[in-house]
């Protein structure tokens, strides 16, 4: 379906061109089988997922050191055992939150921290929009689930702290146990991950255009 | 022609491009940075080899980082003082205008943009700042974006963004006295929810809103993104255009006649259709609080939070946690609980306005001794003329001082932060665990409602105070 179509076909051949001679922005995204850690918790916000205070650094590698700092430690720096990420029950690259994960603060260094920290897929079903945009900048992959399917594999962790998640970026689609639901991803977008693309090569591209429309 | 919203006039007329199935190429005719969010933008541009595309569109305050005393000496903390640093030095490379810390219009960015107008009706706005919103006021479409989004701006001055869908939220009637435009955002988003604007660029019309100052009318298009709305606009009207006028950068002469001109036409036109609509009464709000720790856990002042019963199921663990981490209990009321810290400030409320109704309240009597208060003007240009009103001796009168401009106690990246455990009232936009400091414990309200707090030492009820 992807390349099929023409209109995204040719913004593919756009893509290749610009980036002939340059490395992947981002990591490439196609098919993720992985152990997953819950967080059922809802309303996650990017206070949370990295505290204002870890946000002085001038580049972006490190945050995963701080990803969910003050649940993950108490203020002494000991670790919070009862947190899911310190829980050797639970490990893998996929993290499973509660509704509307993401929401507050627009810093990217909230998805730089889930990046850094291994993460490669977020599973919620609902995410705030800022953070989703982020998170599709920096190859990881926002997967919104529906409530029942959320429950379900909240549920099966508990089960089985083995249990997998398989995430499909072509088929948009993710299984447990073989029940597989379909996620929407906006095609442009899912282009960009399954070749490892970013936005900024694409308006590159577009500099003539937009010059022609600042004289208008 | 099809009836227009008043963000489908703004959004369509920057479109370089769409993308069949994918984002609209948006151009942008003004972007804020400031020190947190931007040094990675451009030290990506500078991996590609590239300068800022049009740096006279690009304007830069360090606001977040910055300590508010002894602004005049070098920044204690190195990590932020190296932020502040980058930004001067990326600022200078790429010829970009900088208010720096100690020039006389340094401050937030949220406050700075409109009051030397650079904010104007009819324009896309970005900054690395969830509270770009606030721009909104003026009738510009303004939202927040991350640093990868940054670097596409100063790269190209376009962003590759979606478009969202469109709400609009009527608030008709007359504001009660002592209740002001902090408690109508916080009574909407009480009753939409934290996620419950989530993909919607926010339109509000009505008397009420018609009504709120530009001061005002920042602040609830401030709050917008606390409802996860992607931004939030107001029609430019006679208030609008009143507040733009002599502002340094602002159109002149024959230029703001046509300007004017243009931007009567920015509103949504008669049978426009929205994806939601919401309607409120003005009337049926009153001052306002949050209890937990996201904006949507509010209720008026002299209301309670809710019982076990008033919370749906599914959301009970969540709701509970959030209360324990409080130190609340399910159905308390709120008035007369203890308050530790007051902080009055922020994009949301740190502007004229705001100090002026802090003034109003506590003019004749004394902050109360268990209360730490900590006043943070939005900018150096709002610091000057609340000296030059007598606010600053009025609040000096009753035990008040009045700290440097910046972010300060509302996210606590400098060391304006409140200690574990302790209540804050704050007038800033969130509530969030941990937001004021580690530990912290913010409750939401109105520079009035914050006011009164101060004064009596407990959550108190403004209105009893006039």
């Amino acid at each position: 379906m992807l390349l099929a179509e023409d209109d995204l076909g040719n913004y593919y051949d756009q893509f290749a061109n610009c980036l002939k001679d340059e490395k992947m922005p981002i990591d490439k995204f196609t098919v993720l089988e992985s152990g997953y850690v819950p967080l059922p918790i809802e309303n996650v916000d990017t206070d949370q997922i990295i505290p204002a205070r870890f946000l002085k650094a001038t580049s972006r590698e490190g945050f995963g050191e701080n990803l969910f700092r003050d649940w993950r430690y108490a203020a002494d720096g000991s670790e919070n055992k009862d947190f899911v990420l310190n829980n050797p029950k639970y490990s893998g690259q996929i993290l499973v939150a509660g509704k509307n994960f993401g929401s507050g603060s627009s810093r990217e260094h909230a998805a730089w921290a889930v990046h850094d920290y291994g993460f490669k897929v977020v599973v919620s079903s609902f995410f705030a929009d800022i953070f989703r945009n982020n998170a599709l900048n920096n190859g990881v992959l926002p997967v919104v689930v529906s409530p029942e399917f959320l429950s379900k594999v909240f549920a099966a962790v508990e089960e089985d702290n083995n249990q997998k998640l398989l995430v499909n970026l072509e088929e948009q689609s993710i299984s447990l146990n073989g029940v597989k639901e379909e996620f929407e991803i906006n095609p442009y977008k899912k282009n960009c991950l399954l070749n490892g693309f970013d936005d900024i090569d694409y308006l590159l591209n577009k500099k003539e255009n937009i010059e022609e429309f600042e004289e208008e | 022609m099809e009836p227009k919203t008043l963000f489908d006039k703004v959004w369509d007329a920057h479109v370089v491009e769409k993308i069949d199935g994918g984002p609209s190429v948006l151009y942008i005719d003004k972007h804020l940075i400031h020190e947190v969010t931007s040094p990675q933008a451009f030290a990506g541009l500078e991996a590609r080899g590239l300068k800022v595309f049009r740096p006279e569109k690009t304007v830069a305050t360090p606001d977040h980082n910055i300590p508010t005393e002894n602004q005049h000496l070098t920044i204690q903390d190195e990590l932020s003082r190296k932020q502040v640093e980058t930004l001067s030095a990326n600022c200078e490379k790429n010829d970009i205008t900088l208010y720096g810390l100690n020039h006389p219009k340094n401050g937030i960015v949220h406050v700075v943009g409109p009051e030397l107008g650079h904010t104007q009706p009819g324009m896309t706005m970005v900054c690395g700042d969830s509270h770009t919103s606030t721009h909104g006021a003026f009738g510009a479409v303004a939202f927040g974006i991350g640093t990868s989004e940054v670097e596409m701006v100063l790269a190209t001055q376009c962003i590759l963004q979606p478009k969202p869908k469109k709400m609009r939220i009527t608030v008709d009637g007359e504001l009660q006295k002592g209740v002001t435009a902090k408690d109508l955002t916080l009574y909407v988003i009480s009753q939409l929810g934290t996620g419950g604007a989530t993909g919607y660029f926010v339109e509000y019309a009505g008397s009420a809103v018609r009504n709120l100052s530009m001061e005002g009318r920042m602040t609830v298009c401030n709050m917008s993104i606390e409802m996860g709305a992607r931004g939030g606009m107001i029609a430019p009207d006679d208030t609008t255009f009143e507040y733009v006028k002599g502002r340094e950068f602002a159109p002149k002469g024959e230029e703001w006649d046509k300007a004017v001109a243009k931007w009567k036409e920015l509103k949504s036109d008669e049978g426009a259709v929205f994806d939601k609509e919401y309607t409120f009464k003005a009337e049926e709000i009153e001052p306002m609080l949050t209890y937990g720790t996201n904006p949507g856990m509010g209720t008026g002042i002299s209301g309670s939070i809710p019982t076990a019963e008033e919370v749906e199921a599914s959301e009970l663990p969540t709701f509970k946690k959030s209360l324990e981490y409080m130190g609340f209990g399910l159905g308390d009321q709120l008035l007369g609980k203890k308050v530790d810290y007051v902080f009055v400030g922020s994009c949301t409320n740190g502007r004229i306005e705001d100090l002026r109704m802090l003034a109003s309240v506590v003019k004749g009597k004394k902050k109360a001794d268990s209360v730490t208060a900590w006043i943070v003007p939005g900018s150096k240009q709002v610091e000057k003329q609340a000296q030059e009103e007598g606010l600053v001796e009025v609040l000096e009168k009753a035990g008040f001082e009045l700290r440097q401009p910046g972010c300060s106690a509302c996210l606590a990246m400098n060391d304006d932060k409140i200690p574990a455990g302790k209540y804050s009232v704050s007038t800033s936009n969130r509530n969030f665990e941990g937001r004021q400091g580690p530990g912290s414990r913010t409750l939401l309200a109105s520079p009035l409602t914050a006011a009164a707090a101060a004064v009596t030492g407990v959550i108190t009820d403004p209105r009893d105070l006039f």
